[in-house]
């Protein structure tokens, strides 16, 4: 019903502009680049000894790549310590950024003092976790819905008393507890007050920071309906951190999933939750209790990681989930992989994406760490993991060779419809194609095979011909499965909405 | 003695004159007050239940609402006046196995307790002690119920850590708390409960402080380790979707008391109590299609100290004007049964519950 309209809403909304160089207006319009984040970087340095020398740092956030539009909702999910409150106190410039770059509405705020901020804190507001120790005990709840009036120097219509209780009934408080202090009120009372706190000067951007943690869960509900409420009256912008997959679920249209300091997948919300692309996506969905008791002993469904997440202060070498991965194979070992759009509205880093063709066909031995995390994954797991990729691959290799062949993009708009059916990102497809023998290698029956090595040598194709013409052959590989999917993808949509 | 006959007779279980129960657990009408300058807080107030060996009750109830007073007072942690001078006033009875706690000699209770019966703790940094080994902790619980040799309880301590699934046991036995993780915290504490093979486990919000990944650790583990040794679990948790995975009967407190109880099953599917509503309304789910709104429920939780009168959930009660003659905020509804093994304590019909969930409420959700 209501879902499928949504579905092909949140994706145009996210085709909006995308010259995100160019210079954009004073009030940006919806669906326009609010916040722009290249290779954010944060180390907070471990000092040791006498002489306070630096030993080594904690890689809280390393190197992360965003947008935020105008307008939507970006969940900000991942377990403890994967940097995600790093990146929200970052892009609020409460922390001082050791590398990368922060626009906000255009404008460069990665290293702006105190001063340089100010006025823009009337923009950028954040809403804290815990409501018990983020409203001093010690002023009323005028002051403190007050205070960002007296610190902005802004005199609202009015005057401030007036205001502040006009913002308490927007969020659902009595205006009458003016005078009151934070102790007289409950916890999600209390929240409300620091949603009023953040609403007093109209910001176009609001991080949260997992505002419904602390709460129970009959106020958790309330708080979460309030904030969708008010980003419908006021068209705010959100981006929303937490912990909780099935609240992040509910509140956002775009999600980026985090670990180690690192985005491994952001992606529309429905084809994240659909068909995630990432193992540790996959695996922490997975883990989310289900409360529907007859689902009890469906244990098969569920995917254990082993151990626990690494340091932050030595991150492994190449992809940093690989010390845990099922799918690890060598070239996770040695190569970082690229946070690349595998699907229109679906980035993902990853060199053996779940729900879509292998990144590295080529490799196929698993490291003996992927066989042990194997080992914890249940066998049906694997076995529809490796059909369905087995049959997207199939796909991706005729899609890949298409345009390679009447050079790139310019692929036929009929045949482009055809397979953009066949790519349909909802439903990955069980499609005939083949029977698993052996679940636990990537590698597939010989049909699947046959269509990597396909896939492989279209690739490769496309690797020469722009070799001829110049450019990078890196580039290249992606750019020709990319691309082919990319125009397949956006046909699809097309015809979706028809 | 009169009091307590009140909420037993509703239940249809044996009235406490008769003191040779039949379940492995059985608690009868359960109260637990603490006298503070404030007036009487009625943490728990009047609270029955039972428990067979080998299964798992869910106790699911919002902060305050009593679950963990309940886990405390049956483990008997509320005596000795830890509140200041003033002791918590207990009444009611706890059967354990056939014998009566509340009345039995302390002794005889230090005794059970950590043989019979053991907590797993919410927050495993806070629960084991800093400044021994987990090693150490662990020898020392299997060595006050178990007269043997430091070797041998060291032999076990090691053979638990192995069970619950730490890696390379016999290194990290001689670990510190501060040294593990908080997922092999949480283990090593289960390891500690567990290590004397008690009948009855009480794990009070074992997973609320954890990562999901690491949480779906814990469950798996706790509900293998329940199969193998067969004991009766109580799990205390805020999360619904915890106790769906882990629970046979489930149990919602509001306000220190049972508004609901019965077979999972029957509380997910058929609940009949507007409270249990509005918790299934408040969760975002991901096992279904996005929901367009969350229903919550009204207002916040009452105060201990002042009880609403009648019904405590009727001041945020969407069908408290429902019944006549303003009954909802005059009486207190007992639990009455509405299915087999299934009570439910609203002064609605029950037919109309049933209307109102099949109508209203379940196509929302």
């Amino acid at each position: 019903m209501s879902d499928d309209e949504k579905a092909v809403k949140i994706p145009a909304q996210a085709d909006g502009p995308t010259e995100q160089g160019a210079t954009l207006t004073e009030d940006a319009a919806p669906g326009e680049v609010l916040l722009k984040v290249t290779g954010l970087q944060k180390h907070f340095p471990i000092k040791k000894g006498l002489l306070q020398r630096q030993v080594g740092a904690v890689h809280a956030v390393d190197g992360i790549d965003f947008e935020v539009r105008s307008g939507e909702t970006l969940g900000v999910v991942g377990e403890s310590g994967c940097g995600k409150s790093t990146m929200g106190r970052l892009i609020t410039r409460l922390l001082e950024p050791t590398a990368g770059k922060i626009e906000f509405q255009g404008k460069d705020i990665t290293h702006l003092g105190v001063s340089g901020m100010r006025p823009l804190r009337r923009d950028v507001q954040m809403i804290f976790q815990d409501p018990y120790s983020s409203l001093n005990p010690r002023h009323t709840i005028g002051t403190i819905v007050g205070a960002p009036f007296k610190l902005q120097g802004v005199e609202p219509e009015g005057g401030i008393k007036k205001e502040v209780q006009r913002l308490l009934s927007v969020v659902g408080l009595n205006p009458e507890h003016y005078n009151r202090y934070p102790h007289e009120f409950s916890g999600g009372q209390r929240q409300r007050i620091g949603i009023a706190r953040a609403l007093a000067l109209n910001p176009r951007l609001v991080v949260a920071d997992e505002p419904v943690s602390a709460l129970d869960v009959s106020i958790q509900a309330q708080v979460v309906n309030l904030l969708d409420d008010l980003q419908q009256e006021l068209g705010l912008t959100y981006v929303i951190i937490a912990h909780d997959l099935s609240v992040v679920r509910h509140v956002s249209d775009r999600i980026a999933v985090m670990y180690l300091g690192k985005i491994v997948e952001l992606a529309d919300r429905d084809l994240l939750y659909k068909s995630p692309m990432h193992p540790y996506t996959k695996a922490l969905m997975s883990a989310v209790p289900i409360p529907d008791p007859r689902r009890k002993n469906a244990k098969s469904e569920r995917i254990l990681l082993k151990g626990d997440v690494p340091s932050p202060i030595s991150p492994p070498s190449g992809c940093r989930f690989h010390t845990r991965c099922w799918k690890a194979t060598e070239v996770c070992k040695t190569t970082e992989p690229p946070l690349i759009e595998l699907r229109p509205g679906q980035q993902v880093a990853c060199h053996h994406p779940e729900n879509f063709a292998d990144q590295a066909p080529q490799d196929t031995v698993l490291l003996t760490v992927a066989k042990e995390a194997a080992e914890l994954v249940a066998d049906e797991v694997l076995a529809e993991s490796a059909e369905t990729s087995a049959a997207l691959a199939a796909e991706v290799a005729e899609t890949a060779s298409e345009p390679t062949a009447s050079t790139e993009a310019e692929a036929e708009a009929d045949e482009a419809a055809e397979s953009a059916e066949a790519v349909e990102p909802a439903e990955p497809a069980k499609v005939e194609v083949a029977e698993p023998v052996e679940p636990v290698t990537p590698a597939k029956a010989e049909a699947a095979e046959a269509a990597v090595a396909e896939a492989a040598e279209a690739a490769g194709a496309a690797e020469s011909a722009k070799a001829a013409k110049g450019e990078s052959a890196e580039s290249a590989e992606s750019a020709a499965s990319a691309e082919a999917t990319d125009a397949a993808g956006s046909e699809g949509q097309e015809s979706n909405g028809k | 003695m009169t009091e307590l006959s009140k909420s037993g007779a509703a239940v249809g279980e044996p009235t406490p004159a008769s003191p040779a129960p039949t379940a492995f657990l059985e608690v009868r009408d359960l109260k637990v007050h603490f006298p503070t300058d404030d007036g009487l807080v009625k943490s728990v107030d009047g609270l029955s239940f039972q428990l067979e060996k080998g299964k798992t009750l869910g106790i699911v109830g919002e902060s305050g609402s009593g679950k963990s007073v309940t886990s405390l007072g049956i483990m008997g942690l509320h005596t000795a006046g830890q509140y200041g001078k003033r002791k918590a006033q207990i009444s009611g009875e706890i059967w354990l196995d056939g014998t009566e706690l509340l009345s039995a000699d302390p002794d005889h209770v230090r005794k059970l307790r950590g043989r019979e019966m053991a907590m797993i703790f919410q927050d495993p940094l806070s629960a084991l002690h800093p400044y021994y080994t987990i090693g150490q902790q662990i020898v020392e619980a299997y060595r006050i119920h178990h007269d043997v040799d430091k070797k041998t309880a060291k032999r076990r301590a090691v053979e638990m850590l192995d069970r619950v699934g730490i890696p390379q046991p016999d290194k990290r036995v001689d670990s510190y708390p501060h040294e593990f993780s908080g997922g092999m915290r949480q283990r090593a504490m289960i390891a500690m409960s567990l290590v004397n093979n008690p009948e009855l486990l009480i794990a009070d919000e074992p997973t609320t402080a954890l990562d999901v990944t690491v949480q779906a650790q814990i469950l798996d583990l706790i509900r293998d380790l329940q199969k193998e040794f067969g004991s009766a679990v109580i799990v205390i948790t805020h999360d619904l979707g915890v106790v769906a995975e882990l629970a046979d009967d489930i149990l919602v407190m509001y306000g220190g008391r049972c508004v609901e109880r019965g077979p999972a099953d029957k509380v997910f599917y058929e609940p009949r109590h507007p409270y249990t509503w509005g918790l299934l309304g408040s969760m975002p789910r991901l096992d279904r299609d996005q929901q367009e709104r969350l229903i919550p429920v009204k207002g916040s939780p009452p105060s201990l100290i002042n009880i609403p009168s009648g019904c405590a959930f009727n001041p945020r009660c969407p069908y408290a004007d429902l019944p006549k003659d303003n009954v909802t905020r005059t009486v207190r509804p007992e639990l009455s049964e509405v299915g087999s093994r299934h009570w439910a304590a609203c002064h609605l019909g029950a037919e109309q519950r049933e209307r109102i969930w099949t109508e209203e409420i379940a196509p929302k959700l």
